[in-house]
């Protein structure tokens, strides 16, 4: 493959009620392997898929929450969460699971996937994208 | 560099097009598709919010869309303009991305 | 201009693979490309050929059918959100042991990397779902 395109999934919806959030990782995972410049957005009722403690025991669907600290593996390293969706749920950083990857260009340091931004930094996180998928 | 933002839910039920209006950048295009047509009403509680923002964005509605649920332009606003399926190609062409708010 | 397509909402509950349809007929009648449409999530209900409309509504899967035969779209399934759905062709049915397969023709089962590689692929990337 010659040319990196920039991908961006837009993560907007709660996990569990609807498909959209594991089949949205689902890409992510596939899409890993086309080693192209990968972003994750979380916005909106998105950010609840971040949460820590998710249990679905006792709804019988699986918890596909480890998996996003799963993702630095196949180097998806880039989460952007908006700060301001998080705020009007009530919720902070410290709700959220820790997510690390380790880089590769800085002795294997880790360091924290999740990048809190604002509403205007997420608007540019979205300009700067080639391909932009919405789930 | 510009971005056309596709909208499909009225701004009733959801708060998509409000999320899409927060997120846009001066230059970018929305585009108000099947249910997200709603959000062009003259005279509802969104009105001001979609007018104050036409001030910065292109903001276009779906005709066909419009026409089916039997909104009538003179209810819509005068900052939104019609476009048909083909009008709707241009724009994705005219912009570098295209972002659906589903 | 090269345009790929993803219609991620099923049949008739939500217009998504309506306004897709008449996106993508447009886009070729402006003379573009669009050489592929990627159906995921409950858009790749479109795909089954065992749906019988009444006589006086359009019928969506003969629409895609028909359009991709005559403009030569490659019309792609996922597999994970296909089999999850109960959405199988045959060599699928045969594999997974069940007595019948439901794709309609100018469809084709594959995986997510067709979606990855469409977006490589095209200028211009457009999701119809909900």
């Amino acid at each position: 493959m010659s040319d990196v395109k920039k991908f961006l999934y837009v993560n907007r919806k709660a996990p569990y009620g609807t498909i959209y959030a594991l089949e949205s990782l689902e890409v992510v995972l596939i899409g890993a392997a086309f080693e192209q410049d990968v972003s994750l957005a979380f916005l909106d009722d998105g950010v609840f898929q971040l949460t820590k403690g998710q249990n679905t025991d006792g709804i019988g669907i699986k918890n596909f929450s480890p998996t996003f600290r799963a993702l630095g593996d196949f180097e998806v390293t880039k989460l952007y969460v908006e700060k301001d969706s998080l705020e009007e749920r009530g919720l902070s950083p410290d709700d959220l699971q820790e997510i690390m990857y380790e880089d590769e260009d800085d002795d294997w340091e880790e360091k924290p996937s999740i990048r809190l931004v604002s509403r205007a930094e997420m608007a540019d996180v979205m300009a700067d994208q080639d391909v932009v998928l919405s789930f | 560099m510009s971005t056309l933002h596709t909208v499909n839910k009225s701004p009733f039920a959801t708060q998509t097009l409000m999320s899409c209006l927060n997120h846009c950048k001066d230059g970018d295009a929305v585009l108000m598709i099947e249910d997200g047509v709603y959000g062009a009403l003259a005279n509802s509680g969104m009105a001001d919010f979609v007018r104050a923002k036409s001030a910065s964005l292109a903001i276009y509605v779906m005709s066909p869309d419009t026409a089916a649920r039997g909104l009538a332009e003179d209810k819509l606003l005068g900052e939104v303009s019609g476009v048909d399926y083909a009008g709707f190609v241009d724009l994705v062409a005219k912009h570098d991305r295209t972002q659906s708010w589903l | 201009m090269k345009i790929g397509v993803v219609v991620s909402e099923g049949p008739y509950t939500h217009q998504a693979a309506d306004t897709a349809y008449h996106f993508v007929k447009a886009a070729l009648d402006g003379g573009h490309e669009v050489p592929r449409v990627f159906f995921y999530h409950d858009g790749v209900n479109v795909s089954t050929r065992l749906s019988v409309p009444p006589q006086d509504e359009r019928h969506i899967q003969n629409n895609w059918t028909n359009l991709a035969k005559e403009h030569d779209i490659d019309l792609v399934v996922c597999i994970a959100a296909a089999q999850r759905r109960g959405l199988l062709d045959e060599n699928e049915a045969n594999r997974q042991g069940k007595d019948a397969n439901n794709i309609a023709d100018g469809f084709r089962i594959s995986g997510l990397g067709q979606l990855i590689e469409m977006g490589i692929q095209t200028d211009r990337l457009v999701t119809f779902g909900d």
